[in-house]
């Protein structure tokens, strides 16, 4: 079930495939074929560690098979503070109309590690995350979101005051 | 003790889920009173299971706070149902409990 073969560089590929870093790989291929059922049995809780060590969004983008930050989509509502004062517990919340989506991510570009959080969502859960993150300094909050085999994102500039890094 | 303190709710269209863990989720960045650096120890994969299904999967790293908060809903649950949640740290740490849906 450990495929690290990528998918080269297709980049946004009409087709959707969509190598999302540390994902089983026959889970995609099987959501490819529609049969959906069989990706939630063949999917296991593997921790993206590559995607998770990536110090730069181009780099992470690449790794989900993106050549750059996917198209913007007004189907995708995230709430940030304007403001945060304390960077170290900054509150998010993603949330989207899109149809089958199967993963959320948040993506903070000037964290040393961009990816702060992903999520899978199984069919019948509710495409909708909370989470609290650390922001170093002054950043975009991205997220993206895969429907359908293909990335949508939004993002937004949250001014950080004090820095959750120390 | 867990670690784990979690609250599931059989609503009229779903089950919404509240859960606080108890981690010191350290980013590896910050430095104690010393000047050392507290090294990097935070939650890596939580995932909540209700009767045998996988419902949410959550992959963090250390940007998620201390004490990180999980919420989320599912369909196809009902009050009764057992719900599961497992953590795992990156120093390989982890803990579960089980409930039942409310």
């Amino acid at each position: 079930m450990r495929d690290h073969r990528t998918f080269g560089a297709a980049g946004a590929s009409r087709r959707g495939v969509l190598k999302w870093a540390g994902g089983c790989v026959a889970a995609v291929a099987a959501l490819r074929h529609g049969l959906v059922g069989l990706a939630h049995a063949a999917q296991r809780a593997v921790w993206p560690a590559e995607a998770f060590r990536q110090t730069a969004e181009p780099n992470l983008l690449r790794l989900y098979g993106q050549a750059g930050r996917p198209e913007e989509s007004e189907q995708i509502a995230l709430e940030v503070p304007e403001i945060a004062e304390n960077g170290a517990v900054v509150p998010v919340r993603v949330a989207t109309t899109l149809p089958d989506t199967t993963r959320i991510a948040l993506i903070v570009p000037n964290n040393p590690f961009v990816l702060a959080a992903s999520y899978d969502i199984p069919k019948g859960t509710d495409p909708s995350v909370s989470c609290r993150i650390k922001m170093a300094k002054t950043s975009d909050v991205v997220a993206l979101v895969e429907s359908r085999g293909r990335l949508y994102s939004t993002s937004q500039s949250v001014k950080v005051t004090l820095g959750g890094c120390g | 003790m867990s670690t784990i303190r979690v609250r599931a709710l059989a609503e009229r269209e779903a089950v919404t889920v509240q859960c606080l863990i108890r981690h010191p989720m350290d980013s590896g960045f910050i430095k104690d009173s010393s000047g050392s650096l507290i090294p990097p120890h935070y939650i890596e994969t939580v995932v909540v299971t209700s009767s045998g299904r996988t419902v949410f999967t959550a992959y963090w790293g250390p940007a998620v706070s201390k004490d990180p908060f999980l919420s989320f809903s599912f369909e196809g649950g009902s009050k009764g149902d057992p719900l599961s949640i497992a953590w795992t740290d990156n120093k390989g740490q982890s803990d579960s409990v089980t409930t039942h849906i409310l």
